[in-house]
């Protein structure tokens, strides 16, 4: 900002820069010492718990293992574009001014975020006491023949997502100003074109966050399609420790799969959520990087004092 | 605008860009308009005034259907706007032919509603590709041209949160024309802005008015009124108080309320 205080332009001494001596920050040291102590304690009692760590390295990259991790990774992407495309529809069913589909979308929410995933997981998987054979008039076939573990797993995981996801698309939605369903309105659009070039949009702010998740957990909830024999990660490391006899090694190793799928996705959602910035504010947020950077540099301040604008 | 253009455009069309008789609005049991008779004549300027919560801006939200009346008629350009009367019976247009209807009408907000996730070319682009299904060659260049019009020919590339209040509303007012509207709507185009930035949404409405579009101008800018308008009308109470012209209303009002309204704004 230019100062305008004075009539005098004086534009040829640049101000003198304030050095001050920056506040201690004494409590940082302590609580760094402190979280240092607990750490090497955590480290030491697991080092010496009964537990044959030399395996684990071995058995990471162990084709088996890695099948599991695979089938964990497509379950969970597969289940959540299920869950986002449905959860859109019953989002728009259930704001709908339609009494017949709001009142479905209402009750599809209610009973499957209601009862537990794995009940459903098992519901699917033993779809054929209710429906012995799948009959759809150009298809036929046992129920027990079609409803593979994969399948089963999928409309599971699925189908539960939706109901989770259809709350948080409409909670996007209704993020949006009403001004700006007005303003299409106006420009002569219709609900449908409003709501795909305008609302959601700008409600993907508000979606992506709680999406990536929902993706997570996703992944790690993946592992309960295990009871429907689907060869996910918890499944796998099961196999594995029943040959091998190395129990919780095998969940450590599966936990390792868990922790870097985790990780890659997180880097993901952020810049994602950054592509649904675009025009929301003046500029981005910084990426995880500058932003490790900046901390780096806040935390060496102490020593260091910065001067900032 | 004269008299003798005026009465050329009407009797060239035939009928009022706007008719309004007995018209009627209730929100559940608030009775916000009581009645408004009115015709806005092709090319004319048509300004609205009163105090807030008088009306006038759920009549002009009315005209173009974001909210249906309650009772009464209202054509635009000759077509019942939000009905079919076939016979005696009204039938409620469905949701297609609204958004038809209102192709042809522009709207200015009073709080701009631009779309903060598109640049303000692709603001003044937006409807002419999808609601008219134009190229977007032509829609870009039309764009250009019309940002170019209202000044900020160099600002195609900024997204609204990067643009000025009064910047934003000539983009709003650069889209509303892109559809090539024969009716033009102001919700208080002023009222969000900061002082010093009303004079250059005013100047391009005004540059506007002198190219013959029919508008209606909700507002509290009596200059603009004044100098601008061609019709005014002061509301209150959602009746319509006093109708004339502009500078006989505003400098010789004859109803105590009207006097009183504008002994406070003026």
């Amino acid at each position: 900002m230019t100062d305008t205080v004075d009539k005098a332009p004086a534009p040829s001494v640049p101000p003198e820069q304030i050095k001050a001596i920056p506040v201690r920050h004494y409590g940082r040291w302590v609580a760094g010492a402190a979280v240092i102590a607990i750490v090497v304690l955590i480290v030491i009692a697991f080092s010496n718990a009964n537990i044959n760590y030399d395996i684990i390295p071995d058995y990471v990259t162990d084709a088996t293992i890695l099948s599991g991790a695979w089938h964990t990774l497509y379950i969970s992407v597969l289940a959540m574009l299920l869950g986002l495309v449905l959860g859109v529809i019953l989002a728009v069913m259930r704001m709908s001014s339609n009494p017949v589909t709001s009142t479905v979308a209402w009750f599809y929410v209610w009973f499957f975020r209601g009862t537990p995933v794995l009940v459903q997981l098992l519901l699917w998987y033993n779809l054929s006491l209710v429906f012995p054979v799948l009959n759809l008039g150009f298809y036929k076939d046992e129920m027990n023949q079609v409803m593979t573990p994969f399948l089963a797993a999928l409309l599971g995981l699925g189908l539960n997502e939706a109901a989770y996801m259809s709350e948080i698309v409409r909670a996007g939605i209704q993020s949006v100003d009403v001004g700006q369903t007005e303003a299409s309105h106006a420009l002569g659009m219709t609900q449908g074109k409003t709501l795909r070039r305008v609302i959601l949009p700008q409600a993907m702010r508000v979606i992506v966050p709680p999406t990536g998740n929902e993706f997570i957990n996703m992944l790690k909830t993946s592992s309960l399609a295990y009871a429907v024999q689907f060869n996910e990660l918890i499944k796998r490391a099961q196999d594995v420790s029943s040959t091998s006899l190395a129990v919780v090694e095998m969940y450590f190793v599966a936990s390792i799969w868990y922790l870097l799928l985790t990780s890659v996705f997180s880097v993901g959602q952020y810049y994602l959520e950054r592509r649904y910035a675009r025009g929301s504010t003046h500029s981005l947020p910084p990426t995880p990087l500058q932003r490790l950077r900046k901390n780096l540099r806040a935390f060496t301040s102490f020593r260091r004092p910065e001067v900032t604008r | 605008m004269t008299d003798i253009v005026k009465d050329m455009a009407k009797s060239a069309g035939g009928h009022p860009m706007v008719r309004a008789e007995g018209v009627h609005k209730s929100f559940g049991l608030a009775h916000i308009l009581k009645g408004i008779d009115l015709e806005v004549n092709p090319r004319e300027v048509f300004c609205l005034i009163g105090p807030s919560g008088s009306g006038k801006s759920t009549f002009l939200r009315c005209i173009n259907h974001l909210e249906k009346i309650s009772a009464g008629r209202l054509w635009v350009d000759g077509e019942l706007v939000g009905y079919r009367q076939k016979g005696d019976k009204l039938y409620e247009l469905k949701e297609k032919e609204v958004a038809a209807q209102r192709r042809d009408i522009g709207m200015v907000f009073q709080r701009f509603n631009l779309f903060p996730h598109m640049t303000a070319l692709e603001n003044v682009m937006e409807a002419p590709v999808q609601v008219k299904r134009e190229s977007k060659a032509v829609a870009r260049e039309r764009a250009q041209r019309l940002l170019d019009r209202v000044g900020l020919g160099d600002r195609t590339g900024h997204y609204p949160a990067q643009l000025s209040g009064g910047q934003q509303q000539r983009v709003a007012i650069a889209r509303a024309l892109a559809m090539e509207p024969k009716l033009m709507l102001f919700d208080e185009p002023t009222s969000a802005l900061d002082p010093e930035l009303v004079g250059e949404v005013l100047d391009v409405m005004r540059d506007l008015a002198e190219s013959g579009m029919t508008m209606i101008v909700v507002t509290h800018e009596m200059g603009f009124a004044r100098e601008v308008g061609d019709s005014l009308v002061f509301m209150d109470g959602g009746v319509v108080v006093e109708a004339g012209h502009p500078r006989e209303v505003l400098t010789n009002p004859q109803h105590e309320r009207t006097k009183s309204f504008l002994s406070k704004v003026l």
